[in-house]
């Protein structure tokens, strides 16, 4: 029987055949921690009789959950990462360089074929670059720092094909709502997903990053891209050619599930709150006020969403009703942004720019909701008291949607600004 | 070990169990402990009694990877999570912790049952006279959860890490 590129990556790092539901342990080759999960990873290596990091080079530390630092404590807490990772030599991305899941994808430190895991649930994104990188705990992190090797469960696989072209106007993102809507929260839980089809061959890797970022949200361990020309392509960018070993599946490969989805019709996909699978296409959305809109995270912070948005944007304002806040997913989203005048648009028509970074995703800092408004946001989850106030709704859409409901006040389909 | 359920529904998510913006100032278990599940059961993390036991449906733990959120659930003194399913990277980091999820039928049982819970494998409904079996533990996560969590477990195995 043929194997699952899950059965293949995972196989390779434990040194034997194994197949789905097997416990295995395997060999990890790239770590990452954040400041939002670092702190437990010291207590987790404090309860080990002798601590090190086996592969500094590989191990990698990203200060962006709250940067720049919005109080005292969570400087210390900073502090601390720092010294951690000048004692063990880890590479460290410090506040302001962006979001760990845009940097280690954009810096090519996550290649094709590689076992990625970090303790951040959108560890999952990698994915895009055809490889099994997943979420795990700070003490995951601080085991695999050690010892180099982490217990996984070989998921079962679930193929979804996407196929029919993109509709204009419509983003990664719906294809990720829909789905999420259709198989529910819960749906993929402890899956791989392998994605096939021709949307999925015409997406380059920006809408593959997206649209894997999000499969966390119904359950998956992992989601895994195929290697085509697009992966080559952005590898190529980087300078990297060749030194890395693409995986696909088996022709007769054992896949728990095959589910396909046509998209030629699609509408844009709203999340209404407070779950991410509480998914409707915008017909049923459209005229629902809002009184702040989100643009960024490590889902829809990238060049190609501020370019949608900025596109929309373009000669036009904001809402005088609505709050337009951007947080760019890395310094190089803002200097690709600064290039091609993105930014200028953006703030022209009446956006509050933040620092790359979470931004006010999780809550902490950077555009906390008022007591009874409605956000659109174009972050990946919409859970009550998410952005750091419960008496809140957040709604989830696409970076067009958000431009377009940003001018007019009020949920709108994308499609009546790009005729 | 006996204690009173405390029913959850579907789908609670690491966000409920501790709020993102609580964790901000301070990740020590010990003061968070008293935020439990605030944003879906304010005043919650105060009334929980040493020994309780969490009960929920499908999907416990779904969301954010953050360990905080079991470690948050022993320091408010809850004995072991019974729940019908759980969020994969939550089972992950209990069974690291040593945190004892138990995978069963909680339909059964309401909120404020006496519950007693036998070797992981029954629960008893003391309140209902109903009788649940669990679901086993695969070899790999008993071991672990055997050895009191996966640091003990990886420094009985590997006796000295080649660092």
């Amino acid at each position: 029987m043929g194997k699952t590129i899950a059965e293949k990556i995972l196989g390779q790092h434990a040194d034997h055949d194994v197949k789905a539901g097997d416990f295995v342990l395997a060999k990890v080759d790239v770590l990452m921690g954040n400041d939002g999960s670092f702190p437990l990873v010291f207590e987790a290596s404090k309860k080990m009789m002798s601590f090190g990091v086996r592969s500094p080079k590989s191990t990698l530390m990203v200060l962006d959950h709250y940067c720049p630092s919005p109080s005292k404590e969570v400087s210390r807490l900073h502090e601390e990462i720092r010294d951690f990772a000048r004692r063990y030599d880890c590479l460290l991305y410090d506040c302001g360089e962006g979001i760990c899941h845009r940097l280690l994808p954009e810096n090519g430190h996550v290649l094709p074929g590689m076992l990625v895991v970090g303790a951040d649930s959108h560890t999952v994104t990698y994915g895009g670059l055809n490889l099994f990188a997943t979420g795990v705990g700070s003490t995951d992190l601080a085991v695999a720092m050690n010892w180099g090797v982490l217990w996984f469960r070989v998921p079962e696989t679930i193929l979804l094909k996407i196929d029919g072209g993109l509709p204009r106007g419509l983003c990664a993102k719906d294809i990720a709502l829909f789905i999420i809507g259709s198989v529910g929260s819960s749906g993929a839980n402890s899956r791989s997903i392998e994605f096939r089809g021709q949307a999925i061959d015409e997406m380059n890797i920006e809408g593959r990053l997206t649209l894997c970022n999000m499969m966390v949200e119904m359950g998956a361990k992992s989601a895994i891209m195929p290697y085509d020309e697009m992966t080559d392509c952005w590898l190529n960018r980087l300078g990297i050619n060749g030194d890395f070993q693409p995986v696909k599946a088996d022709d007769d490969a054992e896949n728990e599930r095959e589910i396909s989805y046509d998209i030629s019709g699609m509408e844009p996909q709203i999340a209404f709150p407070h779950q991410v699978d509480h998914v409707q296409p915008i017909s049923r959305a459209t005229g629902i006020p809002i009184d702040m809109a989100f643009l960024g995270t490590c889902t829809n912070g990238g060049p190609e969403d501020l370019k949608i948005a900025a596109r929309i944007l373009k000669k036009r304002r904001v809402h005088s009703r609505v709050r337009f806040i951007v947080s760019p997913s890395s310094r190089n989203v803002v200097k690709e942004a600064l290039a091609y005048g993105f930014y200028q648009t953006l703030i022209e028509s009446g956006a509050v720019i933040n620092p790359p970074g979470c931004g006010p995703c999780v809550g902490a800092h950077g555009g906390i909701p008022a007591d009874h408004t409605n956000v659109l946001s174009t972050a990946n989850r919409n859970f009550l008291g998410r952005m750091g106030n419960r008496e809140a709704n957040i709604y989830l859409c696409s970076p067009a949607t958000l431009a377009a409901s940003a001018i007019r006040g009020e949920i709108t389909d994308p499609r009546e600004f790009l005729e | 070990m006996t204690g009173i359920a405390h029913k959850f529904g579907d789908d609670i998510n690491t966000d409920y169990i501790i709020s993102s913006s609580r964790k901000r100032d301070t990740v020590d278990p010990q003061k968070l402990a008293r935020f439990l599940m605030e944003d879906i059961r304010p005043g919650f993390g105060l009334q929980v009694k040493k020994g309780d036991f969490l009960v929920a449906g499908k999907n416990f733990g779904c969301g954010s990877a953050m360990e905080i959120a079991p470690l948050v659930i022993v320091f408010a003194g809850i004995k072991a999570v019974i729940a019908k399913s759980y969020a994969r990277s939550f089972y992950r980091n209990a069974i690291n912790l040593g945190l004892l999820i138990v995978e069963a039928d909680t339909d059964p049982i309401d909120d404020g049952d006496l519950l007693e819970v036998e070797n992981l494998c029954i629960i008893h409904d003391l309140t209902t006279g109903e009788i649940i079996n669990a679901k086993p533990f695969p070899p790999l996560i008993k071991e672990i959860l055997d050895a009191g969590g996966i640091i003990s477990y990886l420094e009985r195995k590997y006796p000295m890490p080649s660092v």
